[in-house]
């Protein structure tokens, strides 16, 4: 029963998406029909998605169906498994939240011009991520990866007037193509050796093959997936294609497309391989540290309020890397328990920061259509004119930096947690890794929290620093409600964090055999545990009580003795100089350049000041400063590779001479070749 | 239940009613070795006394946040008090977090004193966010290496169980790995507490001001509400390194005699550590803002120094 209505529900919500697609077409001349009409559907799609996803989440076998749309050799097989229901249901949140923040926010927008197609395009790309979340065959599953990433490039394009938007696409393009060619290689591999395309056959088929196949194959699948997820060094295109996009599809984009490489990575891990070498665990720990740290070391330096956000993607993918990093070398080392630990910590940290980064690019989306502009430099005291916005994006902030009691707190948790019980896993020097990646990502968690406190004092606090940021205005209810759910949702996943870790049982039981939540879970369910009996809790919900009676004892001091006093406004010092404005404020260059000299080993900044004076340089009539970093891994990693690719392509160009004598040579040296070596197999 | 009530509240006036005794009796230690007189160990009470009843000039600029956090910044504060043991080896509240927890509850208050500063509009409340977030960043990873190794050593982040061990294995302190890890603590506090050489708590000097630069703005309760809450942070940190360090003298019971006895440790050890800090303060110039980086870094190398050690001794 379960099963067949999990899978009318998830066949249903197919079918609205599509719907939506058409009607985005059909009424692509009737640009208000068909936002109400394109992303009414999509919101449909998204709540029937939803459903269907915790149905199958409460059944004890996964619901396995096949679409009737395929040929007999690749069959389009979708299997809800509890991994494959996890992301579903993270999709169909973000998807329901994201359509309906899109109806406010595509109202007015450029006139109106190409809203049926985004509303095509949009759900096309939500159509395919529940494929790829859901597709249990190799060849339908690159099917609608592919289709996934060409309805994002038509998003991420859809501005293409400009320069900036073309590049970023064709490099987003030709990155994930790149991806999709190694992941193809891979599947290819495993179909030979499983004698299937089925997922199914793929479960631990890791040990059949031949240890040097075993490595490629393992390699192939992390770097194909990696591009996708944005792992250091193959994010490049990640800060450059999510903000030229618009903000509701950099939400999505940031929020749950870049999770298809992580339920990918999951998906190899967890499923098709049993118990993998230990280096592989240390390469996926190693990378996913080294992503963190990259992830937030630029988005400091970051005043692009769209960039800040897409690079602080890759940083929290850093963490969710370490989390899943840890969890193989758990099993390398033979401590299931300790590496289901890790697993959760990963995977909860996937949900939270599809939450948190999708709030926050809505809330980007919201101080962008109310001010036009995406540079923090012109921003300022948005507080007051947007203070619903401020309020979901400091909920949003909080819980990005980790910080307690909302849901970014708990995953860090556990992920800190993890790290350390794996130092009594082993004896080896192996286990100093583990504090030590402990610390690495408290910096990145410290640094993470320093960008934020820039990102929103100089976004929505102080003075305004430009006469459109002063004419700004509140968004429309339905971006408010689009955001103020997923602000609730943050604040639910950190203090119900007890009622939520049971979802992870039989992902964990599938991958490892073991059920932890009952473990973690204790005392009355206000408390989570470390796994082990002494090992540590902590209490969200005690916390926030806490919080909130002892700020108490602040306000029976101000009733007994602040009532009487008086209360004045005055300007804020301005050193005896009167006249305090805007360019007196830190700005968030400023804010960053403490940092900016202490890392300038890893940033190589270079600044540029020209004063122009009269009488002495110290009383100079204006300044001009400018100042920016070197992008390393473009310069120092991609720019080598373009230039070997391209000198190559010019080299061929000499073989295609465009003579018809030339070509039918060529035919026959083949010919000649193939007969030869050929004819002898 | 009621015996959990019952500690929560004596802990609570014990932060409370000590706290600016600490403060009082360091800053009075380092007047005597200035050989100067200085204010009464008491006037800590007296400055939150006049400041709790005065009136407040708030900046025009500032919005809602800059009311919030002298709240969010003293509840957070008094909370991570809560997760230390003083007055006996379990803490009050123990179960809603550990040694990470403190950790974060602190870096939730910084989050909005840091903010706070932002929203003044003013130049000196951005600078002081700006160092003070940078520091303390750079000081986190040294801090949790160095946490990291205790924990190991506890095989757990529960500070009660931390300080339980502690006791069961007195004079552990001794072992490299301890010192090393105890000497990195001590530079994190100092520099979380914003004491010299890292800040100058005595200093409202622009090139130099972190702490003092973000709340410059504050008057009256609000500013209270902060002294009382970087007091209340600075007991607390002390604490931490007292019983999981030199665990003499606090009782694993919970008795009236236990506690009269831990709290008698308590104090004695407290003023011990106060004699270090003062030394180091007295004996050391304020460093340049960019090479606190390098002292925090050498303190970095402290904990992981103590964490290779436990892998040796």
């Amino acid at each position: 029963m379960g099963r067949l209505l999990a899978e009318a529900f998830f066949n249903g919500g197919l079918a609205a998406c599509l719907a939506g697609a058409l009607a985005g077409l059909a009424f692509a001349s009737r640009p208000a029909l068909a936002r109400v009409l394109s992303f009414g559907l999509a919101l449909l799609g998204a709540a029937l998605e939803v459903a269907a996803s915790v149905f199958a989440l409460t059944l004890e076998a996964s619901p396995s169906w096949s679409l009737p749309c395929g040929v007999p050799l690749f069959s389009w097989t979708i299997r809800l498994d509890p991994l494959s229901a996890l992301f579903s249901l993270v999709l169909g949140l973000l998807a329901g939240v994201v359509s309906l923040y899109s109806w406010g926010y595509l109202h007015n927008a450029a006139g109106g011009r190409g809203v049926g197609l985004i509303g095509f395009f949009y759900n096309i790309l939500l159509l395919s991520l529940a494929l790829v979340f859901t597709a249990s065959n190799a060849f339908f599953f690159l099917l609608v990866w592919e289709l996934m990433a060409l309805s994002a490039y038509c998003l991420v394009c859809f501005h293409h007037e400009k320069d900036e938007t073309r590049r970023a696409g064709a490099l987003f393009l030709i990155m994930s193509h790149a991806g999709t060619g190694l992941l193809l290689v891979a599947f290819l591999v495993l179909a030979i050796s499983g004698s299937s395309l089925d997922f199914q056959n793929f479960h631990h088929l890791f040990s059949k093959l031949p240890p040097q196949l075993r490595t490629a194959v393992f390699l192939l699948f992390f770097l194909g997936f990696g591009v996708k997820a944005g792992v250091t060094p193959l994010h490049v295109w990640l800060p450059a294609a999510h903000p030229v996009a618009p903000s509701n599809i950099s939400a999505l984009m940031s929020g749950i497309v870049i999770k298809a490489g992580i339920y990918g990575l999951a998906r190899v891990f967890f499923d098709f391989m049993d118990v993998p070498p230990l280096w592989a665990g240390m390469l996926v720990l190693a990378a996913g540290i080294l992503s963190g740290l990259v992830g937030v070391l630029y988005a400091l330096m970051e005043h692009d309020l769209k960039r800040l956000l897409a690079y602080h993607s890759i940083e929290n993918i850093g963490i969710i890397l370490t989390g899943f990093g840890a969890a193989l070398m758990f099993r390398s080392l033979g401590q299931p328990r300790v590496a289901a630990l890790a697993l959760i910590a990963g995977l909860y940290h996937t949900v939270n920061h599809a939450l948190f980064k999708c709030l926050l690019f809505l809330g980007a989306g919201s101080v962008l259509k109310a001010t036009h502009t995406r540079n923090m430099e012109l921003m300022g005291g948005l507080i007051r004119r947007l203070p619903a916005t401020a309020f979901f994006f400091l909920v949003g902030a909080i819980a990005i930096s980790g910080l307690p009691p909302l849901n970014g707190f708990v995953s860090e948790w556990l992920t800190y947690q993890a790290l350390l019980a794996g130092f009594g896993t082993t004896q080896s020097l192996t286990r100093l890794m583990f504090p030590a990646a402990g610390a690495l990502l408290a910096l990145t968690a410290a640094l993470a929290a320093t960008c934020f406190v820039k990102a929103f004092g100089i976004v929505f606090l102080a003075l305004p620093r430009s006469q459109r940021v002063e004419e700004a205005r509140e968004v429309s209810s339905s971006m408010l409600a689009g955001m103020g759910i997923l602000a609730a949702a943050c604040v639910g996943l950190g203090l119900g964090a007890t009622l939520f870790l049971p979802v992870f049982d039989p992902i964990t039981h599938q991958a490892m055999g073991v059920r932890l939540s009952s473990a973690l879970v204790a005392s009355g369910g206000v408390a989570v545990f470390a796994g082990t009996p002494r090992g540590g809790a902590v209490s969200t919900p005690g916390m926030a009580a806490m919080l909130v009676l002892l700020s108490g004892i602040p306000a029976f001091f101000w009733l007994i003795w602040g009532r009487h006093a008086r209360r004045t406004t005055g300007p804020a010092w301005d050193c005896g100089l009167p006249g305090l404005g805007p360019e007196n404020q830190y700005t968030a260059t400023a804010f960053s350049k403490p940092l900016r000299l202490i890392f300038a080993a890893f940033y190589r900044p270079r600044r540029e000041v020209q004063a122009e004076f009269e009488v002495s340089p110290y009383y100079p009539t204006a300044i001009r400063f400018e100042s920016e970093i070197e992008s390393s891994f473009e310069k120092r990693l991609y720019e080598p590779v373009k230039t070997a690719v391209l000198a190559l392509a010019s080299r061929m160009r000499t073989v295609q001479a465009g003579s018809i004598h030339a070509y039918l040579a060529y035919i026959f040296i083949v010919l000649v070749l193939l007969l030869l070596f050929g004819a002898r197999g | 239940m009621t015996e959990a009530l019952f500690k929560t509240l004596l802990q609570i006036c014990l932060l409370l009613a000590i706290s600016p005794l600490v403060t009082g009796f360091i800053r009075m230690l380092k007047a005597r070795l200035q050989t100067r007189r200085g204010p009464g160990i008491l006037q800590p009470y007296r400055d939150l006394h006049k400041l709790l009843r005065k009136g407040m000039v708030i900046p025009q600029t500032s919005s809602w946040l800059f009311a919030a956090t002298p709240i969010v910044l003293f509840s957070t504060s008094v909370l991570a008090g809560l997760l230390v043991p003083m007055l006996s080896a379990a803490a009050p509240l123990s179960l809603f977090g550990g040694v990470l927890a403190l950790v974060y509850l602190l870096g939730l208050g910084r989050f909005f004193l840091a903010l706070g500063g932002l929203d003044t509009g003013g130049s000196f409340g951005g600078l002081g966010s700006s160092r003070e977030m940078t520091l303390s960043a750079l000081a986190e990873p040294a801090m949790m290496l160095a946490i990291f190794t205790v924990a190991i050593g506890a095989n757990s982040t529960s500070l009660s169980e931390i300080a339980r061990v502690a006791v069961g294995q007195q004079w552990r302190f001794l072992a490299p790995s301890q010192i090393l890890a105890f000497v990195a603590l001590f530079i994190v506090i100092i520099a979380e507490t914003g004491r010299i050489p890292v800040d100058n708590p005595a200093t409202h000097l622009e090139l130099t001001m972190i702490h003092e630069a973000m709340i410059l703005e504050y008057s009256g309760p609000r500013l209270a509400w902060i002294e009382w809450a970087a007091w209340v942070k600075q007991l607390l940190l002390m604490s931490l390194l007292i019983n999981t360090f030199w665990p003499f003298g606090l009782q694993t019971v919970w008795s009236v005699a236990g506690v009269v006895t831990s709290l008698g440790w308590l104090l004695l050890k407290l003023a011990v550590l106060s004699c270090c800090i003062v030394l180091v303060e007295t004996t050391n110039a304020k460093l340049r803002l960019f090479r606190v980086p390098e002292l925090l870094a050498s303190a970095f190398t402290l904990s992981a120094l103590a964490l290779v050690s436990t892998f040796l001794f």
